[in-house]
């Protein structure tokens, strides 16, 4: 294991981290509602009354965030070098995933451990995982 | 009330996740390969988030309801079944595939960004057959 020192962006990843932590404490504190991003978009298949509008209103925060931010800065550069038939793949595991396992990184990793939650922290301990091996096998087995 | 606290969180997260380099799936795959090149920096982004969440759940466990008067859902399951770790491991392959997970899927799409429109739309897929597959079960 080496460091990639010259990527290593540490203060942006914690001014981040504190923000999404903060979404997550507003979520609760004001809501009652665990600000897990798979759980609230996976809810709106399967509609309950009164849950559309809430669950509607925090998704379009999401996808208008990147509007927001670039009313003040120019937005950080993005990479995607997986190709479209892998991302049809990961995006179908990422959705069956989440959903049998009740989470992703925003309600196990984020809100569950800040519970001091068993279940979040086996679920986060199991797709960490796998994150580390795929990569490993795609970047230094199969290539 | 709800609804536009829902919107602020929403908003608030996605800024987050674009602050953070969360919405680079370079930059998590970067984090994710740590047998290469290894780029730490999204641990900072769980340890950041961590902090806060852990004073605000502390403090949400202790309260019966919201400061807005609603009743505290917080999720009452306790075992560790086969759903739980099955599902997850299944994430984690998606996510080290592409580097992706929901959240920084939808900012992508925000963004007009093609690439997550298209896993949006996989992911989506993957949402509907776990909910057909369920109701078939029931």
């Amino acid at each position: 294991m080496t460091i990639d020192w010259i990527h290593l962006t540490p203060y942006s990843a914690l001014a981040g981290g504190v923000l999404i932590g903060l979404a997550a404490a507003i979520f609760v504190l004001l809501n009652g509602r665990i600000a897990g991003i798979s759980g609230i978009i996976g809810g709106l298949l399967r509609p309950k009354q009164g849950d559309l509008a809430w669950r509607s209103a925090f998704l379009i925060g999401l996808l208008a965030a990147p509007w927001l931010y670039q009313t003040v800065a120019p937005l950080p550069e993005i990479r995607i070098d997986t190709g479209s038939g892998m991302l049809v793949i990961a995006g179908l595991l990422v959705g069956i995933g989440t959903r049998y396992g009740s989470g992703c990184t925003s309600g196990h990793g984020v809100c569950g451990i800040s519970r001091l939650s068993p279940r979040s922290l086996v679920a986060t301990a199991a797709f960490m995982l796998t994150g580390f091996v795929t990569v490993f096998i795609v970047r230094h087995l199969l290539a | 009330m709800t609804n536009f606290f829902a919107l602020l969180s929403g908003l608030t997260f996605g800024l987050g996740l674009i602050v953070s380099g969360m919405t680079n799936p370079a930059k998590v795959l970067g984090f994710l390969d740590i047998a290469g090149e290894w780029d730490p920096s999204l641990i900072l982004v769980m340890g950041g988030a961590i902090v806060i969440g852990l004073i605000a759940f502390a403090l949400a466990k202790k309260r019966g309801s919201s400061f807005l008067g609603l009743p505290m859902q917080l999720p009452t399951a306790r075992q560790l079944d086969r759903r739980l770790i099955l599902g997850s491991l299944t994430f984690g392959v998606g996510w080290g595939l592409a580097g992706i997970c929901p959240g920084p899927a939808l900012v992508l799409l925000g963004e007009g960004v093609q690439q997550g429109a298209l896993f949006v739309g996989a992911m989506l897929a993957g949402m509907g057959i776990f909910e057909w597959l369920e109701r078939r079960k029931a």
